[in-house]
């Protein structure tokens, strides 16, 4: 079918892919103090992208076969990937300078996972979906052992790398299942062969394959065991694109699988991802409350809104996956600004990740430390700022729905959640420093990342009827 | 009426200028800004309640709105602000005290570290008071509700570097999330059930032309909506079971007590009863809840406030039983005398704690009342004036108190609720009891200060000493309006009940009795034979442990909840602890937490072949539900 690729229905994917290329080609003439201009070529490419991506909003075409699939769905999570893509390159250029591991690889391997979400995000069809996400996972395992000398760094890609490996295998396995009872690997046929034969058992170890896969990529309980340790190995600026990018990006791919292939059988993986859910959000939350190591602190507390997003899909209703859409660009905001101060915090060799490293810098960073705040009260769900609006979206949705004690197992959550957020602040601003409180120097484009991410934050929890009108125009494409 | 959306933001201005450039700022001009905004939006509200008046009673609803806030399908939240009678009442009792206590401040405030921080945080406070005051949706609302909360720990916490203080910071932030976290399930039921969050459209689908019937006999959606707001209200006006943090909270300054833990934050939960009034209605059951929690808190407060030595916190048990007293009023249907008690209180409070802080300030913030006694004669302004909000709350006929309460027990026995009346009025002769022991302790008989502090005892500067003269004046006089306040709120509070029957007199009579009851004992204890006050502890010791370690609630919320949770968490490690969070003192626990922590324990190896495993055991676990359940 050579008469149907359409090229142009993935120009953005195809300019991620050639800037990582050009990145990797143009390394060896690139002097070591100079990396950091490969770090621009990325932005720039990205940016390049998003232009592309914006000049095809409104169209609807899919491409390769029906493999993928441009529509406003895939547009919304092109916007987003890149955004966290430019996000995450501000925030490496001087952490890689500063902790002497200035690879111009960092950049093209963080574009090359872009790429992958990207598809993931608009593929139609389990394999693409598949290529995608292993695209993704590939390079990701190359970020978390980014640091080669350090063996925290090390260890962290190792697990990640098996564990994922294993995981790998396991959403495989469900796919051939999949393929086995209904013959096609196209989300349409897919449901349509559904729909002519019901569910059967074949079809039903299928499903919980494949929910396992994604349950590991998204974090699920308690398929997110690997999250605290490869979190608190990688390097922070990897541990901010993992815990947000391909997190996003798994939902985005499970969203358009459950809602575009599997939407008659939505009793059957409805009740297993409400259970899941619960699990999640509590297990996330319980074990952040003792933590001492932010990122092992931060890295619960991906798993626990991991669970908050799962709330919109068990919703099943529009307003709960324009909810999803929704929370997961306030997730990524508030997140990446959350490990942004992490990363300018942690000092050379990230030797201040410990909670007791923040006591009293609240009044001597007032910048830093204030962006933090705000974004542990987004985390939190204060009123005024996106991770607010976001909760009441997706918990209206559930409770529209009638899922009136998953509610509240959420709502219970998020006021458990306060708890170990709170901690963060309190020690910033009421404890006793250390003796010596070192000083950093806050670099520009990070400094640009946060303010960013800020005013992302509150604009969000001040109007987000924009950014809700562009999900729930986004969610019409899956539904 | 155009400039009515400048009344919440205006303060916000305020925190803005201070919070940004107040570092640099003399402090002349970070206190200048901060009143001049009060002061504005006083202003405004007085306009806004003139116009109000100028336009007959059914058509004070006045709706501003400013812009559409979320919309989505059929989900809608304007951001609109809602001029009412009930609205205008309460604006105007919150810049009113909040100015007054904003110039307090000034003179309180100005030795110390971080002036500029402190107005900012105080600005802020006065944006989302009136935000959740004048909003019209109950999302607004629940902004309005956790701003006042952010900021009340933000201010509990100001003296951070005492833990004492950062810990009853914290307690508040998390006692008032399990408060929120039945307001926003009330919120998101309310919207499940009206498809809609604005309180006209609510009230007209409860009004006689709706679907909705009064559920009286059994707990119906309304009941359900009605019981989870008031959980919220149960943790931010601080009633029975979630009223621990108040105590705890006088650690912040005391103007920030004066204002926010007595005067109006505190009374949001009435507030929000109120303005619900017309759900409340319809479900007699919780109603009938509201009133009994209430009703206990009242008495349970004021029984611990009868031993307690600290000055601060005999007020704020004292402000815990006084807002029990307004929740019994609006349990009752007497929506229209709670708010009455609610601004006559607003006043007499803040002027108790005022007066507080500045004996304190001339003690240098000694705040035993053991260790105080004959002050009189050294600040005779405070003195003067903490005698008149002490008559007052104590109820002594002719001041504020005396009609407020009155009302509120006339209520509760025309109503048919004698248990709450008599109640109420138990709960009256204790309160008299215990402020006038705390009044003569402090004020009366013989100097037992330590030595060092009785040299340089001198009364507050003009800024302190004229809002303590007006919250007096207030406090005397400010009951006389009633009859006028409840014609004014007839179009929110819907008609009073046809109460004033025969007993009324009577009722006046018996407040008095109490009053004068509670006034004699405190005298013949403190005053006229001090001996007593020992030989009475002697005798009721253990009873008297009781009260003085306030029912060990603290002790059993903590067994209860605080241990086990951060017990199980702390299981969920496997390296890297260095804080032991859980000390043996629980070692005793159950068995099972502790099987359950060995198994959970397992989780966190470190290995990766264990997390496989867990992988594994998820997957199996999906594939045999799936074969339970076909």
């Amino acid at each position: 079918m050579p008469t149907d690729l359409h090229y142009l229905a993935i120009l953005p994917e195809i300019i991620t892919a050639a800037t990582g290329i050009a990145i990797m080609l143009l390394d060896p003439f690139t002097a070591p103090q100079h990396k950091g201009r490969l770090g621009w070529l990325g932005v720039a490419g990205l940016l390049a992208a998003g232009v592309a991506g914006a000049a095809q909003s409104g169209r609807t075409m899919t491409a390769f076969g029906g493999m993928v699939q441009l529509d406003s769905y895939s547009v919304f999570f092109r916007w987003l990937f890149f955004g966290v893509s430019i996000g995450t390159i501000l925030i490496s250029l001087q952490y890689l300078k500063r902790e002497g591991v200035h690879h111009s690889e960092f950049y093209a391997l963080v574009l090359f996972a872009t790429t992958g979400m990207s598809f993931m995000a608009a593929s139609v069809d389990l394999i693409l979906m598949f290529i995608g996400l292993e695209t993704v996972a590939i390079s990701t395992y190359v970020l978390a052992g980014f640091k080669r000398s350090d063996p925290r760094s090390n260890e962290s890609a190792v697990k990640y790398f098996i564990l994922g490996a294993f995981s790998t295998a396991v959403l495989l396995y469900g796919i051939a299942f999949l393929y086995g009872q209904t013959g096609s690997t196209r989300f349409d046929r897919v449901a349509e062969a559904l729909s002519a034969q019901g569910p059967s058992a074949f079809f039903l170890v299928g499903l919980a394959l494949l929910l396992v896969g994604f349950g590991f990529k998204v974090a699920m309980a308690p398929f997110h065991v690997w999250t605290p340790d490869v979190y608190e190995g990688a390097p922070s600026p990897v541990t901010a694109f993992l815990a947000v990018g391909p997190k996003a990006a798994g939902f985005a791919a499970l969203v358009r699988v459950l809602y575009s292939a599997l939407p008659d059988m939505e009793n059957h993986w409805g009740d297993v991802l409400g259970l899941v859910a619960v699990l999640t959000m509590t297990v996330g939350n319980v074990a952040a409350i003792t933590q001492s190591n932010i990122k092992r602190l931060l890295a619960y507390s991906s798993v626990a809104h991991a669970g908050y997003l799962l709330v919109g899909l068990v919703a099943r209703n529009e307003l709960g996956i324009s909810a999803v859409l929704y929370y997961a660009v306030v997730y990524a905001l508030m997140n990446l600004g959350a490990f942004t101060v992490v990363v300018i915090w942690s000092g050379a060799g990230e030797t201040r990740v410990h909670l007791s490293d923040y006591a009293g810098i609240g009044f001597r960073y007032p910048f830093l430390t204030g962006c933090l705040s705000l974004f542990l009260l987004s985390l939190i769900g204060i009123p005024a700022t996106g991770g607010f609006m976001g909760k009441v979206f997706l918990f209206a949705a559930a409770v529209q729905s009638h899922h009136v004690g998953l509610v509240v197992i959420a709502v219970l959550n998020s006021a458990v959640s306060a708890y170990y957020y709170l901690r963060i602040i309190v020690i910033m601003y009421m404890q006793e420093p250390a003796a010596q409180v070192p000083s950093v120097e806050i670099p520009v484009p990070a400094a640009v990342a946060l303010v960013l991410a800020a005013l992302g934050t509150l604009l969000t929890g001040l109007y987000p009827s924009a950014l809700l009108d562009l999900a729930s125009r986004s969610v019409l494409a899956v539904r | 009426m155009d400039s009515f959306w400048l009344i919440p933001i205006l303060p916000l201005v305020g925190f803005l200028a201070n919070g940004l450039v107040g570092k640099r700022l003399p402090k002349q001009a970070v206190a200048w800004i901060a009143c001049l905004v009060v002061a504005a939006s006083l202003l405004l509200s007085a306009r806004a309640f003139y116009a109000l008046m100028q336009v007959p009673p059914e058509e004070r609803h006045v709706i501003h709105p400013l812009f559409t806030w979320v919309e989505s399908g059929d989900f809608v939240a304007r951001f609109e602000f809602l001029l009412d009678p009930l609205s205008a009442v309460m604006m105007l009792l919150v810049t009113g005290v909040g100015l007054l206590i904003h110039v307090y401040s000034v003179g309180y405030m100005w030795a110390g570290e971080g002036f500029y921080r402190y107005f900012a945080y105080l600005n802020l406070f006065m944006s989302s008071m009136l935000l959740l005051v004048a909003a019209n949706n109950l999302l607004l609302m629940f902004v309005g509700w956790e701003g006042v909360g952010l900021c009340s720990y933000l201010l509990i916490g100001y003296w951070y570097f005492k833990k004492s203080a950062s810990d009853a910071g914290k307690k508040a932030f998390v006692v008032n999330r399990v408060g929120d976290f039945g307001f926003l399930l009330g919120i998101l039921l309310a919207f499940l059930t009206f498809q809609t969050l604005d309180f006209q459209a609510i009230f007209q689908q409860l009004g006689p032309e709706g679907e909705f019937a009064a559920e009286s006999g059994k707990w119906g959606t309304l009941s359900w909506i009605a019981f989870l707001l008031f959980i919220g209200a149960t943790g931010k006006s601080a009633q029975v079971p979630l009223y621990v943090w108040l105590p705890d909270a006088m650690e912040g300054p005391t103007p920030v007590s004066a204002l926010i833990h007595a005067a109006t934050m505190v009374t949001a939960g009435v507030y929000m009863v109120v303005r619900l009034n017309p759900l409340y209605s319809l479900t007699p059951g919780v109603s009938g809840l509201v009133a009994t929690v209430g009703i206990f808190t009242a008495f349970y407060a004021a029984t611990i406030a009868l031993v307690q030595r600290d000055i601060k916190r005999i007020l704020a048990y004292s402000t815990i039983s006084q807002i029990g007293y307004m929740f019994a009023a609006a349990g009752v249907g007497g929506y229209a005398a709670s708010i009455f008690h609610l601004s006559t209180h607003a006043y007499f409070k803040a002027l108790l704690f005022l007066g507080a802080g500045s004996v304190m300030r001339a003690l240098q913030n000694e705040t035993d009342i053991l260790r105080m006694g004959g002050l009189r004669k050294y600040l005779p302004v405070t003195y003067w004036t903490f005698l008149a909000a002490t008559v007052a709350i104590s109820g002594v006929p002719l001041t504020s108190g005396f009609f407020s309460k009155d009302e509120i027990l006339v209520r509760s026995f025309s109503s048919g609720h004698t248990v709450i009346g008599i109640v109420g009025l138990a709960t009256a002769v204790l309160t008299a009891f215990y402020m006038f022991r705390l009044f003569f302790l402090t004020f009366h008989g013989e100097q037992r200060l330590a030595p060092e502090l009785r040299r340089g005892i001198h009364e507050p500067p003009p800024s302190m000493a004229v809002p303590l003269v007006l919250l007096a004046l207030l406090s005397l006089f400010g009951g006389y309006g009633y009859g006028y306040l409840e014609g004014f709120l007839e179009p929110v509070t819907g008609e009073p009940l046809p109460a004033r029957g025969e007993h009324s007199e009577a009722l006046v009579l018996l407040t008095a009795v109490a009053s004068g009851l509670g006034i004699l004992a405190a005298y013949l204890f403190y005053v006229r034979n001090p001996t007593w006050a020992a030989a009475a502890q002697q005798a009721l010791g253990g009873a008297h442990r009781l009260l003085w370690r306030k029912y060990y609630v603290d002790e059993l919320y903590d067994r209860l909840f605080v241990h086990p949770l951060k017990r199980v968490s702390d299981h969920f490690l496997w390296r890297g602890v260095d804080e032991r969070v859980v000390d043996g003192a629980v070692n005793g626990t159950a068995g099972l937490v502790r099987d359950l922590s060995g198994f959970l324990r397992q989780m966190q190896t470190g290995y990766a072949r264990a997390y496989a495993t867990w992988i594994l055991l998820g997957t199996v676990g999906i594939l045999v539900y799936y074969w339970m359940g076909g």
